[in-house]
C-alpha cells in the first residue's frame, strides 16, 4: 500500500492550460498518473490533448468532479489566483488537494486552511511543495518518477530537491510513498500527519523524516514519534549554518531569535530515539543499517 | 520584511491607530527642526531593526530643539549590536501612567493567527510569559472570522485591562487586526501600548513584519525596503532575481532547491572541520532554471566575494536537467573569462546526469573538477578552499 495516493486516484489539474500546468501534466501522465481532466475558469468546454489523452477542461472543480469522478487535484495556478483555486477544490469536497504553487501570501494559506478545517472533507498538501509520489503507482506534482521504484520506505520532507536526493540515496530499496510537504510557514499536511499515515501503512517498514529550520513542526513530530511510532525512523535536518533572521529560500525557513534552529530539532528528534544523520548520505546509511538489523 | 519603528508608526497612523506625533531625522540639524516643530519635550529614538536599543543608549529624552540636536548627534552613527544608526525618530514625549502589551502574529504551530494581550507591559514580554503567564492572554484568531468588537473586548478582559481602558484598548485591537490583515503582516506588535496621565491610549512603539509573498498586491512595499542595509552582493543578487544570502566563509555554493542548498552549506561546514574550519560563503538557489545566464550571474556574484577561495556547484536534477546545468557552467566560464579564477567543484546527479557530466568532461576546463557524491564534492571544495 501507499499513503494518500494510489494507482486508483483520479487526478485533475487546476491550471492545466497554463505553461507549468501543461508541462507537468505531460510529465505526470508519462509517470503513470491517472489524469482525468483539468480546470481553468473561463475555458470550460475545451479539450486539451496531452500525450495522446484527450483531457476535458472545466470551469470549476465541482463540474470537473461531476464530469470525471476525480478524487484529487493538483494546483499549478499563480500565487495571485491560488487561494480561490484551493477554495474551489475544498468546496467540491475533493479528498486530496496538492498545492505546488510557490509564493502564496501566508494570509491566503491561513484562510484556505481554516476553510478546509471548517468543511472537513479535504487533505491539503503544500503549498510550495513538490507533491507526492507512490512509485510504480502514481505521481502528483513535480517529483521525477525515474529516481527509484516501489519499496518499503516512507519519506516525508519539507524540501523538493532534498526529497529527490534521499530517494536517490536509497534507490536500491525503494519507497511506498515520498511526500514533500512544502517549505511555507503554514502547510496543510505536517510531518506528524505523514508519520501517522506511514505508521498505519502495513507496507512501510521504515521512515525517513527530513526537516529544516523554522517553526516547530519537527519538534512536534518528535513528540509524536515518541508516543505513537513503533517503526524505525531516521532523521535529517537542514540549516545548521543558517544565520538568525535570514530567510533561506523557503518562506518558512527562518531562525527567529533562538527558535526554529536545526540544533533544537536534532536534539528533539534524538530525544525521541530517532537517529539523525549529519549529511543526507549518512542518514541513508543509518536507515540501511537499521533495515539490515 | 521587518519595518523600522517609524514605518510601523506611519502604518498605524494610516490605519487610525492612535500614535504620537513624530518625525524622522538623518542629521542633528533635522532632529532639532523636528523637535521644534513638534514642540515641548521629545524623545530621540534610534531606528534600528534590533531589540535592546534602550539599554544601548539609543533612546534619549530631549528638553528642547538644541537638546534634541545633541542627543541625535550622540545616537546617529551608533553601533547597536552590529546595526549602525542612520536615522532617528523624534517623537512627542507623553506623560505615561501605565504600559501595556498588544500583538497579533502568525502562529505557525497552530496554522492560524494569535493575539497576545497583557495589561502588564513595559518589560520584555517573554519575561511576562515566563514569570507570570496568567497575566498574558493568548487567544487564537480564525483567519476567516477575524476580531470584532465583542471578541476584542473578551481578549482585553482576559489580558487584565481595567474597565477604565478596556473599551479604548479593544478599539485599538480591532483596528490592529484590520491593519494586520489589510497589510498582509505576519506580526504587528505594540510594545508598549500606553495610557497617558490624561487617560488616552496610545501606541508608543511598534514592530511590524510584512509577508514578502504578498508584495504583488502591495505596491507600497517597495518603498519600505531598506536598501542601505543590504549587503552589496545581496543587493546585486536581488537585482538579478537570484535567491542569495551572504555568509562568512570561503566556499561559494550554488545549488538547486532551498532544502538541498541549505543542506549543502551544512555539509561544506562539516567537511570544513577537517580543513582548518573552512565554511560556506553563501546560500544561492538557482531554482528550476539553470540557464547559462543564470549560472553566469550566480558565479559572477560568488566570485565577487573576495573571501571565496573555491566554488561548489551541487545540483540534483529534477525538472532541471544536468546537461542544461553543465552547458550553463561552461558558457558562464566563457562569459566570465579571466574573471573566473577560482576552482569549481561540480557534483551532478539526477535528470540527464550522464549527458551533463560528458559536457563538462568534453569542455576540459582547467578550473572545473567533477566529483560524483555530495559529501565527496563538499570535502574537495573545502580542501581547495583551505589551500
Amino acid at each position: 500500500m501507499a499513503i494518500f495516493l494510489t494507482e486508483k486516484t483520479k487526478v485533475i489539474v487546476q491550471g492545466i492550460t497554463g505553461s507549468e500546468g501543461s508541462k507537468h501534466t505531460r510529465r505526470m501522465i508519462l509517470s503513470g498518473t491517472n489524469i482525468v481532466g483539468g480546470v481553468t475558469p473561463g475555458k470550460g468546454g475545451q479539450v486539451v490533448e496531452i500525450e495522446g489523452k484527450n483531457l476535458p477542461v472545466f470551469n470549476s472543480v465541482k463540474e470537473a468532479v461531476a464530469g470525471t469522478g476525480a478524487d484529487a487535484s493538483v494546483i499549478f495556478v499563480p500565487p495571485k489566483f491560488a487561494k480561490s483555486a484551493v477554495i474551489d477544490a475544498i468546496d467540491a469536497h475533493l479528498p486530496l488537494i496538492v498545492v505546488i504553487t510557490e509564493g502564496i501570501p501566508v494570509h491566503d494559506t491561513a484562510s484556505f486552511y481554516a476553510h478546509s478545517l471548517k468543511v472537513g472533507k479535504s487533505r491539503i498538501i503544500g503549498p510550495n511543495c513538490p507533491g507526492l509520489i507512490s512509485p510504480g503507482k502514481s505521481n502528483i506534482g513535480i517529483t521525477p518518477a525515474d529516481i527509484t521504484g516501489p519499496g518499503s520506505i516512507g519519506l516525508v520532507s519539507k524540501s523538493g530537491t532534498l526529497t529527490y536526493q534521499m530517494m536517490y540515496e536509497l534507490r536500491d530499496i525503494g519507497f511506498t510513498t515520498a511526500i514533500g510537504i512544502g517549505g511555507d510557514p503554514i502547510v496543510g499536511t505536517t510531518h506528524t500527519d505523514c508519520l501517522k499515515a506511514f505508521q498505519d501503512d502495513p507496507e512501510t517498514k521504515a521512515i525517513v523524516m527530513i526537516g529544516e529550520i523554522g517553526g516547530d513542526a519537527e519538534e512536534r513530530a518528535a513528540a509524536f514519534i515518541k508516543e505513537h511510532v513503533t517503526k524505525p525512523v531516521v532523521g535529517y535536518v537542514a540549516g545548521f549554518t543558517a544565520p538568525e533572521g535570514k530567510t533561506m529560500g523557503h518562506a518558512g525557513a527562518i531562525v527567529s531569535g533562538s527558535s526554529g534552529t536545526a540544533e533544537a530539532k536534532k536534539v528533539a528528534l534524538e530525544a525521541a530515539g530517532v537517529k539523525v544523520g549529519r549529511t543526507p548520505s549518512r542518514t541513508a546509511e543509518l536507515l540501511r543499517a537499521i533495515l539490515k538489523g | 520584511m521587518d519595518l523600522f519603528e517609524y514605518q510601523a508608526r506611519d502604518l498605524f497612523e494610516a490605519n487610525s491607530i492612535p500614535v504620537l506625533k513624530a518625525l524622522v531625522a538623518t542629521t542633528p540639524a533635522q532632529a532639532k527642526a523636528a523637535a521644534e516643530e513638534i514642540g515641548g519635550k521629545v524623545v530621540v529614538k534610534a531606528q534600528v531593526k534590533v531589540g535592546g536599543r534602550g539599554k544601548a543608549g539609543g533612546v534619549k529624552l530631549a528638553e528642547n530643539g538644541d537638546d534634541a540636536y545633541a542627543k541625535a548627534e550622540a545616537i546617529l552613527g551608533m553601533d547597536i549590536k552590529g546595526h549602525i544608526v542612520k536615522k532617528v525618530m523624534i517623537a512627542a514625549a507623553a506623560p505615561i501612567e501605565s504600559e501595556y502589551y498588544l500583538a497579533i502574529l502568525l502562529d505557525r504551530s497552530n496554522r492560524s493567527f494569535l493575539v497576545m494581550a497583557s495589561a502588564s507591559g513595559g518589560m520584555d514580554i517573554e519575561e511576562v510569559a515566563h514569570k507570570a503567564p496568567e497575566k498574558l492572554a493568548k487567544v487564537h484568531v480564525n483567519p476567516d472570522e477575524g476580531i470584532d468588537e465583542a471578541k476584542a473586548l473578551e481578549i482585553v478582559r482576559r489580558g487584565g485591562f481595567g474597565s477604565d481602558v478596556e473599551k479604548q484598548v479593544a478599539d485599538v485591537l480591532v483596528t490592529l487586526w484590520r491593519t494586520f490583515q489589510s497589510s498582509d503582516a505576519t506580526l504587528v506588535e505594540v510594545n508598549p501600548l500606553v495610557k497617558t496621565v490624561d487617560g488616552r491610549v496610545i501606541a508608543l512603539d511598534g514592530k511590524v513584519t510584512l509577508d514578502e509573498n504578498a508584495a504583488f498586491r502591495h505596491p507600497d512595499y517597495e518603498g519600505l525596503i531598506d536598501h542601505d542595509a543590504a549587503d552589496p552582493l545581496e543587493a546585486l543578487a536581488k537585482a538579478r532575481d537570484l535567491n542569495y544570502v551572504k555568509l562568512k566563509g570561503q566556499v561559494g555554493v550554488i545549488g538547486n532547491g532551498a532544502g538541498l542548498v541549505m543542506s549543502t552549506l551544512d555539509v561544506v561546514a562539516y567537511a570544513g572541520e577537517r580543513f582548518g574550519g573552512v565554511k560556506p560563503a553563501n546560500f544561492l538557489d538557482i531554482g528550476g532554471g539553470a540557464s547559462a545566464a543564470v549560472m553566469a550571474d550566480g558565479l559572477s556574484i560568488i566570485l565577487g566575494d573576495k573571501e571565496v577561495k573555491s566554488v561548489l556547484v551541487n545540483v540534483f536534477g529534477g525538472i532541471t536537467s544536468c546537461d542544461a546545468v553543465a552547458k550553463g557552467i561552461v558558457q558562464a566560464l566563457e562569459i566570465l573569462g579571466d574573471k573566473a579564477s577560482k576552482p569549481i567543484v561540480v557534483r551532478l546527479d539526477g535528470n540527464n546526469v550522464l549527458e551533463g557530466r560528458a559536457i563538462l568532461n568534453q569542455a576540459n576546463h582547467p578550473l572545473i573538477e567533477q566529483v560524483d557524491s555530495m559529501d565527496g564534492a563538499a570535502s574537495r571544495a573545502a580542501e581547495l578552499a583551505a589551500r
